[in-house]
């Protein structure tokens, strides 16, 4: 798939966010392409979580416009849109009073699908993310973190958006847990072919998962860059993080890429 | 024990006083309830609001009871009726319990759990009601039984201005001398709370989210 016939699925156009004095995004300009991995990566307050918030519209820009699939997000009615878009936090954000099959079907279900589809798609979405069946009617509390952030995932593909949004979602997890939902992210997603942006401040998670890297610091991208060319690069920025994260790093992108 | 001799003998009124005393009761806590509950969302989504009414309902709440029959008294449509007037005046000072408490409860609802729901496409209302409210709900609840004890002791005053209830054996023990007569409004009146309490309370538990 040439990325450069294709039309972007997210186009930020000039995109600037302030609150107050606080310049949080300047004139940010950057595409997503169908079926790529793009990793936000940078430091907490670089506005990397804002700018996928301005993605399915729970942050507005206060100048320059958010395409997606070609259209201003804001031409798209706010509900619709979001429910076009997966989202996935770090913190997951379960509903603690819904079982699994509830959530996982929370977006079918005010979608008005009927309840045996809801079900079914529940099923499929249960084994897809790698849990077993009978976790269907248990409740997020009585479920590990790597089991909710699952259901976390599970729940956002439920009605099949193009697009999934992940705010540092393996963030949270033990680097065990991590090192095997991410593996297993890598591969449903060669399945799935969603159009991913995923937040991260981990370079060790951006070379894996991402295709590409976007680098972003103090409310401004730095650079886009291929997870090997991010190695290679001469520029301060991408060599500050190679540099942080060390020599561990070689051995992380060949086992990424094995 | 000669009080219970005495309740005993007089079952017939201690009856229609105590049916009197849970009209009071009940009507000022739904009332209460219909408008403590939307007063409680709106400042919890309207933090601007939140200040203000919450300072109203504290101040109801600090003017004397006896002070507030007294002050209806001579309003219109209210003072023609005693029970209406009592029924107002508990209806206000069960508001602060409740305003407080749904408040807080959904105050208390996860940020990243309505973040996610907002995310996912879920509508204000939506949230409201699938998300808000059922994990407020026990929170909201406590508000109600702390309201409903107050005002079952409250409504005991209201004998004072011809409202009936239990308050009336009460007072005419005051008269009386006769601590056998106060009792057969207290004890019935204690017993009301602590069931309501324990009702609510059950309640409570059941519709707690997990």
């Amino acid at each position: 798939m040439p990325a450069t016939a294709a039309n972007p699925v997210i186009e930020f156009r000039d995109v600037s966010y302030r609150v107050a004095d606080t310049q949080v995004l300047r004139d940010l300009n950057l595409q997503v392409q169908p079926g790529e991995i793009l990793a936000l990566l940078g430091r907490s307050g670089s506005g990397k979580t804002t700018t996928l918030k301005l993605v399915n519209r729970l942050v507005s820009p206060t100048s320059g416009e958010v395409l997606v699939n070609g259209l201003p997000n804001t031409d798209i009615e706010i509900t619709q849109l979001r429910r076009s878009i997966g989202y996935v936090i770090q913190e997951v954000g379960l509903f603690p009073h819904f079982t699994v099959a509830r959530n996982i079907g929370l977006v079918p279900k005010i979608e008005g699908w009927p309840e045996p589809r809801i079900r079914a798609r529940v099923d499929e979405l249960l084994q897809l993310a790698g849990l077993a069946p009978t976790l269907a009617s248990r409740y997020p509390h009585q479920l590990s973190g790597g089991q909710r952030q699952r259901v976390g995932v599970a729940r956002a593909l439920a009605a099949d958006p193009e697009i999934l949004l992940m705010d540092e979602p393996f963030g949270a997890l033990d680097p065990l847990t991590r090192d095997e939902l991410q593996r297993e992210f890598l591969s449903l997603q060669r399945r799935l072919c969603k159009t991913v942006v995923f937040v991260t401040h981990d370079l060790h998670e951006a070379m894996r998962l991402g295709s590409r890297i976007a680098l972003m610091e103090a409310g401004k991208l730095v650079t886009v860059l291929s997870p090997d060319d991010f190695l290679r690069s001469s520029d301060p920025w991408p060599a500050a993080y190679v540099k942080a994260f060390g020599d561990r790093l070689e051995s992380t992108t060949t086992e990424g890429k094995s | 024990m000669n009080v219970f001799r005495f309740i005993l003998q007089n079952r017939g009124q201690v009856l229609e006083l105590t049916g009197e005393h849970l009209w009071l009761v009940g009507l000022s806590t739904l009332f209460a309830t219909l408008i403590g509950i939307p007063l409680g969302i709106l400042i919890a989504h309207r933090p601007r609001l939140n200040k203000p009414i919450l300072a109203g309902a504290n101040i109801i709440q600090t003017v004397p009871s006896l002070a507030l029959f007294g002050f209806l008294l001579p309003v219109p449509w209210l003072g023609d009726r005693a029970d209406r007037l009592a029924i107002l005046a508990l209806t206000l000072y069960a508001l602060l319990p409740i305003i407080r408490n749904t408040y807080t409860g959904i105050r208390g609802v996860d940020l990243a759990v309505m973040e996610a729901g907002r995310g996912m496409g879920l509508t204000e209302l939506q949230l409201l009601l699938q998300v808000e409210l059922p994990l407020a709900v026990s929170v909201i609840l406590s508000g109600i039984r702390t309201a409903v004890v107050i005002s079952v002791g409250l409504a005991t005053i209201a004998a004072a201005i011809g409202a009936g209830g239990l308050g009336e054996f009460i007072f005419r023990g005051l008269a009386m001398v006769d601590n056998r007569v106060i009792l057969a409004g207290a004890v019935p009146a204690a017993i009301l709370a602590l069931v309501a309490d324990l009702g609510v309370g059950w309640l409570e538990k059941r519709l707690q989210p997990r």
